[in-house]
Order: C-alpha cells, then sequence, then structure tokens
C-alpha cells in the first residue's frame, strides 16, 4: 500500500526550544493513524508542518506524495484541516461558511452551494438555517468544522485533537462523524492526548514524547507493552504505603507518595481485586479507595520512556476518567 | 473543475475544486486572485449584514466629533474665516487617519481566530484575505465621508471650486485612508494583541491633535507649527481645504505650499512601505 503521510527526521524550533527532534511517522493510504502524546509533545506543530501552515527546519514531509514544502499549493487541494480551534466564521452562518469556503476551493459559485448543502445534510446541520456559528453548541461548531475540511473530498484530513473540550456527547458525535469517513478511501491523521480516542478510531498508533516517535503500533501491540490492566489503591495512611507495596509486591510498581497511591499489574482483574483487599484487610491497612482500570496514557509512556514527565501529572487524571 | 453533480454524499459528490494560484497560467492567476479577493470582501459585506448597529457607530462617532469640536470645543483658533469651513474639511482628514485602528482592531480580532488558518491551509490567494479587508475598509471609510459630508453641509460648510476640485479632495482623503490601511494591518500582525491596539488608540490622539486639523500652525508656537506642517495629516487637511476652497489659516511655508504634491507624497510614501511589509508578514504568519 503507499505510504500518504511521509515526515522522514523532521525538526522544528522555535528559538532554543526543539518542538520537533528527529520525528519519523509514515501512514498508509486509507488508514485512520492516531498520533498520541501530551501536551508540548509536538503534535500540532507536526500537523501544522503537513497542512502547509508551518515550515520545518530540516527533515523531508510529503503528503499525497507531494513534498509540502516545494509543492504546497498541490498539497492544499488534496488535504482537509479541523484544527484545535474551530476554524470557521463564527459572525456567519453555517451554511455561509461551507459556501465561502467552496468558492476559495475554486468550485465556482452553484457548486459551492450545492456541496454546502449536501455537507449541512451530511452531518446535521440542514436545519441550523440563519444563525451564527457563535450561537451554535460545541458539538456543532466541531461537525461544521469537519464538514468545511470535507468540502473537497481530501485525500488527506488531519484532526488535530478534534474532540478536545468537547462534552462526552459532543465527542460521541465527533466520532461518529469521523467513522463514517473510514472507508470512503481518506487517510486520517488525528493527533489526541487520549487514549480510548485512538484505540477508538486509529488502524495504527504513534506515540510521541518531545519531538520524536517513541513507539508505533496497532493499538493492541501497544497496550501489550504497557501490560494490561492496572489496579489503583490509595491509603488513608501514607506512613504504611512501603508496607503495602511490599505487600503487593511484583515488578512495575508505582508508588506515588504525594497522593498515597499505588499501582500495581493487574492481569486478572477481579481476582487481582479480591486478592489485594484480602492482603490489605490482613495485614490491617485501611485503604480509600480500590479500582481496577485500564493502562493510562501516563503508563504507556512511564513503561517506553521510563520517566513520567512532571508536566503530565494533570492529563493523567484526566485520561484515566475517560479510560476508567 | 468537477461537473459531477450527483447528490449521493461522499466522494463522489465532491470534486477537486478547480485550479489553484499556482500551476496555472498567468491570466486565470489574476482571475482566480480577483475571485478570491471579492469573496473575501463579500465575507466583510456578509459581517456588516450581520451586526448593523455596529456599522451605524462606526459612522456616527466621527459625525459627533465633528459636532463637538465644531459647537462645544470651538475648533478653528487662528483661522481667518469661517472656523466650521476650517474645522469640517480637517475632520474628514482626521476620521481617515484615525481609520488605522478600526482597521488594527478587525485584523487583530481575525487573526485571533481559527479561522484564518483555514483560509492558510486551503489553496486560495493567499493576499485576498488582506485585499477583501482594505476593499471594505475602503467601502466603509467612503460611506464615513459621505456621511460627514452631508452633516457638514448642514451645519454650514460648503465646497467652493465645483464638483471636480472637490472630488479630487475626497480621492486625496481615500488615498490617506488607504496609507493608514496598510499602516494598520502590518501593526496589527507585528503587534497584533488587543492590548496593543488600545495603545494605538489612545497614542492617534496626540498625533491627530499635533496636525492642523483643529487649529493653524500658525497659532502655535513657532517649533511646535513648523513639525505639525510635515504631518501626513496636515498635508491632506491643507490640500483638501484648497481644493474645497475652505479657509486654511496659510502660513506661507513650503509645506504648506506645497499640500497637494504632499499630500500625494506622503500616502504613496507610507504605501510603498507598508503594503510590501504587511504582505509578505501575513505570507509568513507563524511560521
Amino acid at each position: 500500500m503507499t505510504e500518504a503521510i511521509v515526515m522522514d527526521g523532521v525538526h522544528k524550533r522555535y528559538g532554543e526550544k526543539r518542538a520537533l527532534d528527529g520525528l519519523d511517522l509514515a501512514v498508509c493510504g486509507g488508514t485512520v493513524h492516531g498520533v498520541l502524546g501530551p501536551n508540548g509533545a509536538g503534535k500540532t506543530t507536526a500537523v501544522r508542518i503537513m497542512s502547509t501552515l508551518l515550515r520545518h527546519d530540516a527533515g523531508r514531509v510529503t503528503v499525497a506524495g507531494l513534498d509540502v514544502r516545494e509543492r504546497a499549493g498541490e498539497v492544499r487541494r488534496r488535504i482537509g484541516l479541523l484544527g484545535q480551534h474551530a476554524a470557521v466564521d463564527e459572525q456567519l452562518g453555517g451554511r455561509q461558511n461551507l459556501e465561502m469556503f467552496g468558492r476559495l476551493y475554486h468550485l465556482g459559485a452553484r457548486r459551492a452551494g450545492s456541496r454546502a448543502d449536501e455537507l449541512l445534510e451530511r452531518f446535521g446541520l440542514a436545519d441550523t438555517g440563519r444563525k451564527a456559528v457563535k450561537q451554535y453548541s460545541g458539538g456543532m461548531r466541531r461537525r461544521l468544522d469537519l464538514a468545511a475540511s470535507l468540502i473537497t473530498d481530501p485525500d488527506v484530513l488531519f484532526l488535530d485533537e478534534p474532540t478536545t473540550g468537547l462534552d462526552p456527547r459532543g465527542r460521541t458525535e465527533v466520532w461518529d462523524a469521523v467513522r463514517s469517513l473510514v472507508g470512503g478511501g481518506t487517510t486520517v491523521l488525528l493527533t489526541t492526548q487520549y487514549l480510548d480516542e485512538a484505540d477508538q478510531l486509529a488502524d495504527r498508533i504513534s506515540l510521541i514524547d518531545g519531538g520524536r516517535a517513541v513507539a508505533e503500533g496497532a493499538p493492541d501491540e501497544l497496550k501489550a507493552l504497557v501490560g494490561g490492566d492496572r489496579i489503583d489503591i490509595v491509603l488513608r495512611d501514607a506512613s504504611r504505603l512501603a508496607e503495602a507495596a511490599a505487600l503487593l509486591g511484583g515488578p512495575d510498581l508505582v508508588v506515588d507518595a504525594d497522593r498515597r497511591r499505588i499501582g500495581a499489574p493487574a492481569p486478572d482483574r477481579m481476582a487481582a481485586l479480591a486478592r489485594t483487599v484480602r492482603a490489605l484487610e490482613d495485614a490491617g491497612i485501611e485503604a480509600e479507595d480500590i479500582a481496577v482500570r485500564r493502562p493510562t496514557l501516563d503508563e504507556v509512556f512511564l513503561s517506553l520512556t521510563g520517566q513520567p514527565a512532571g508536566e503530565r501529572t494533570e492529563q493523567k487524571a484526566d485520561t484515566a476518567e475517560v479510560a476508567a | 473543475m468537477s461537473a459531477t453533480t450527483t447528490a449521493v454524499p461522499g466522494r463522489s459528490g465532491g470534486g477537486r475544486g478547480g485550479p489553484g494560484p499556482d500551476g496555472a497560467g498567468a491570466s486565470s492567476r489574476i482571475g482566480w486572485a480577483l475571485a478570491d479577493s471579492w469573496t473575501m470582501t463579500r465575507r466583510e459585506l456578509a459581517h456588516w449584514a450581520r451586526q448593523p448597529v455596529q456599522v451605524l457607530v462606526g459612522l456616527v462617532f466621527p459625525v459627533m466629533l465633528l459636532l463637538m469640536f465644531t459647537y462645544l470645543v470651538g475648533g478653528g483658533r487662528g483661522v481667518d474665516g469661517d472656523p466650521t469651513e476650517f474645522l469640517v474639511p480637517g475632520m474628514l482628514a482626521l476620521t481617515m487617519a484615525f481609520g488605522l485602528e478600526s482597521t488594527m482592531l478587525a485584523v487583530t480580532q481575525d487573526l485571533g481566530k481559527g479561522v484564518i488558518d483555514r483560509f492558510r491551509s486551503m489553496p486560495m490567494v493567499p493576499g485576498a484575505v488582506l485585499v477583501g479587508r482594505s476593499t471594505a475598509d475602503m467601502l466603509q471609510s467612503t460611506a464615513a465621508l459621505a456621511v460627514m459630508a452631508g452633516v457638514g453641509y448642514a451645519v454650514g460648510w460648503r465646497w467652493h471650486n465645483g464638483a471636480a476640485a472637490a472630488l479630487g479632495a475626497m480621492g486625496l482623503l481615500l488615498l490617506l485612508r488607504f496609507a493608514m490601511l496598510w499602516v494598520g494591518i502590518l501593526l496589527a500582525m507585528v503587534a497584533g494583541r488587543p492590548e496593543m491596539v488600545s495603545a494605538v488608540q489612545i497614542l492617534v490622539w496626540p498625533v491627530g491633535f499635533l496636525s492642523n486639523v483643529f487649529a493653524t500652525p500658525g497659532s502655535m508656537p513657532g517649533w511646535l507649527g513648523a513639525s505639525v506642517e510635515w504631518n501626513p495629516m496636515s498635508a491632506t487637511a491643507t490640500a483638501v481645504r484648497e481644493l474645497f476652497g475652505n479657509p486654511g489659516g496659510a502660513t506661507g511655508s513650503w509645506a504648506a505650499e506645497h499640500a497637494q504634491l504632499l499630500a500625494v507624497l506622503w500616502p504613496v510614501a507610507i504605501i510603498a512601505v507598508f503594503f510590501p511589509l504587511a504582505v509578505g508578514k501575513f505570507a509568513r504568519l507563524s511560521r
């Protein structure tokens, strides 16, 4: 299968900060590829380079077989972009937006209008009338944004954190819309902070951190890397953390003293839960909370890079919640 | 361009889009540049249609200033003749120069929005965004000029040298506005934060007052009067007063004697500097 996107040793720096540090990426045509990483990993920078908004310093980038630096104009005719912020004119209505973008894609006035109507219908926005986009809900706005990205039926569609900031309902709406694209032959590159989002939508996932790819594979392969489900125990008394950790034993144990928390592998889920509860009870250690859950993005990174970044603590809580 | 008109949503319903700015012949490139610019102008007009009150306020504010300086502040110090006849052309020049801030504000607000990213990721002619902005601003300023001239007429201002000279004066005023437009666009891109816009909104006032809009340079201390005459806005104000046949408070200095020449040279020089800078800056935005 031909590759729709290739990034080969791509570097980009902003002053002293290295946003991309030799990023490699290869995406097969007609697939959904997830790019997963924490804030600041370089996801958005990579998307902006692939979509011709930003110039890279070194390395090679091709999209739909075209070099993004040398043939930016042709690349632009073959891509659609859904950025992190709604890239539509909020003062105008939905149809006005799509018609304007259609004209700018040089469809001609008539075709731009009929294409706008088609897309409004397809994304369930046909009854929005003259209402300005700023009065839309978050999910509606994203769907319109997605519709605008699809005006020319792009070969390659970039979705940069398409559900960040959406409520669960808006998230489901966007997921459904993305799924409906798959199978139409469009190549989708999706960046996300959420493991479950990549899991739901992507055929393959690249994990990136510090501007480079740290792992690549199908979702199941990556999960196997982390080692499956985990059990989390929060103790009432921090002074007994070491004792409890010794009791649970095993490799791959994470002790977080600040939160009085221990995380351990739980491949057998319920059995592990029962075993842990019993062990703690026998030792007379009081637990505030015990839960079995899916591995989080942070643990994927922990197991791949050997060190959690301080910045990720916030997102860990986020991700755990979604993954639970 | 795709001629497919199938109603089935999906790939067949799309269309690759017509030729883009690159890869097309020179004549069709110009054609697309015009088409894209017109689309972007239509966008601004659609904004107006949705916010008529804001458009109205934009027209009423300079009229308010005009009435305030005519009746309350009593401008026109040192003028030999009717102060209203002196003030109205000055206020027209001031309004054109102050267009700088409305352009800057509009561009700043636009750049802060994600929609600019979409424009930049599309195969449109890159400059069309700026052309749309400038066409809309020029239309707005033409309307503002017409309204102010109407109000000026109502308060007793007249032109005395015929319609051709009056139209020439209007042309000079719009030329000043066009120059300020590109200054505003560049400033918005270089320092485009809302707090910078407020700073510029404050700074235009002393620059506005350091001109011959409200008082003749002859009524000012010598050094101040001399520097005031070299203010581009003063050149335009003096030139349009001459063309309208309104009193100008002649000082006999070189700048005052050649006001019509300066009223062309100043804006042209400003455009020559700021237009390429603004277009270049826009092409390199966030790179």
